[in-house]
């Protein structure tokens, strides 16, 4: 469903990624592992459609995959180090923009990860921990195949994890992909693994 | 379509929360404004003369505060990202937060501008023309501004680089606009000037836009 031959991709001058290839069938997830600086959040961009490789392709379905990128973007979750909350919004309102493009439903997705109490609370009263669920919940609203993590359970308590370790398995039943970046252990069974760096 | 009014929904809705930061633009415009005629005094036929000159460089300068956070908040949050995978081209995800720049510093400096321009005593039969001038004026400072906004987004001390960039982009603008209530004051007709003001907006409606993609992609870069 999703191969990736010969990618490198360049940060500034540096050349972090080359000659990245794997391929995914569909229900199938990678992890991507490595010391920091190794490329992983750079590979996860480059798989997004946020930043465009140096060399080599990216085939979905057998087609070039971001030849045309907004229509790429409609099958990526993303999720980066970065939260992309708003201190200003309540919970519910930090994830409206997402569920009007998908039309899910926004109170399920805040079930979804434990924080269905929290949805008028604003942004800046909540935790850490709260604000990564409320990113991953994101990914509960879009109907995106493939899954994008950058570091997902970072901060997360153990029953977080758990719980989003069941929304990854749900995703890969229905079919779905999953590449995620992590040095934490990840609830993730029959995972691929690919090292950089 | 759903996917853009999305952007500007949440742009709006965004506004709306941070409204001291809305205020401002209006309120810098009126505090600046007012200045003048305590600089160079009241005399009604000086400051008749240079009433729409004050009125277009205040609300351009205005226009330029928003500017910054325009994409500096959502570049710094990670937002960004979201919003270049939203489905839409970046060229759309631009010109939909040009629109709601424009919906909101736009309109309300349009409309504070009348009673400043009365103010100012701006000869009544140029009050219209200058009006007719800003709505186009006002469109070209938001797409003027998106577009050096995304450029300088990502950007150490963009801010600074800003109105740098802005600032003489928008000097046609300026000229027309003033030409237009100037003429209109002398008895000869403000039509040219406004002419070539729609024009302008015709030309910046598609080129902004893509200028501003085209940033916003390299920013995520």
């Amino acid at each position: 469903m999703l191969q990736a031959e010969g990618l490198a991709a360049f940060r500034g001058e540096r050349l972090v990624l080359r000659d990245v290839a794997f391929s995914l069938a569909a229900g199938g997830a990678l992890l991507l592992t490595g010391p920091n600086g190794s490329g992983k959040s750079t590979l996860l961009r480059l798989l997004a459609g946020l930043l465009r490789p140096a060399a080599g392709t990216l085939r979905w379905n057998g087609e070039d995959a971001l030849a045309d990128l907004p229509t790429h973007a409609r099958r990526v979750g993303y999720v980066g180090h970065l939260d992309a909350l708003k201190p200003g919004f309540t919970a519910a309102e930090n994830l409206a923009f997402a569920a009007r493009l998908s039309g899910g439903s926004v109170a399920d997705a805040l079930a979804g990860v434990g924080l269905e109490g929290l949805a008028d609370l604003p942004g800046r009263m909540l935790s850490a921990g709260q604000r990564r669920r409320l990113a991953l919940a994101r990914l509960g609203l879009t109907r995106a195949p493939l899954w994008l993590l950058d570091e997902p359970t970072l901060g997360l308590d153990d029953r977080s994890v758990g719980r989003f370790g069941g929304l990854m398995e749900a995703h890969r039943a229905g079919g779905g992909l999953v590449v995620a970046a992590t040095h934490l252990p990840l609830p993730l069974g029959r995972a691929a693994e690919l090292s950089l760096g | 379509m759903t996917a853009f009014l999305a952007v500007v929904t949440r742009e709006l809705r965004l506004s709306l929360r941070h409204s001291a930061d809305t205020l401002a633009a209006v309120l810098f415009f009126l505090v600046v404004a007012a200045l003048f005629p305590l600089a160079i005094g009241p005399a009604p036929e000086t400051l008749g003369r240079v009433a729409p000159g004050i009125v277009w460089v205040c609300a351009l300068l205005s226009a330029l505060l928003p500017l910054d956070r325009l994409f500096g908040a959502d570049f710094e949050d990670g937002s960004l990202d979201q919003l270049l995978l939203c489905g839409l081209p970046a060229a759309a995800v631009a010109l939909a937060k040009a629109l709601a720049h424009w919906l909101v510093t736009g309109i309300p400096l349009l409309i504070t501008a009348a009673p400043l321009a009365i103010m100012l005593r701006l000869p009544d039969p140029a009050l219209p023309w200058l009006l007719a001038g800003l709505l186009p004026g006002t469109m070209l400072l938001s797409l003027l501004g998106t577009a050096s906004a995304a450029v300088v987004v990502g950007a150490r001390r963009g801010s600074v680089l800003l109105p740098l960039l802005v600032l003489p982009l928008v000097t046609p603008v300026l000229i027309f606009g003033v030409a237009a209530a100037d003429a209109a004051s002398a008895g000869l007709s403000p039509r040219p000037d406004l002419l070539l003001l729609t024009a302008l907006v015709a030309a910046a409606l598609p080129l902004c836009p893509m200028a501003a993609g085209a940033g916003l992609r390299a920013a995520g870069e």
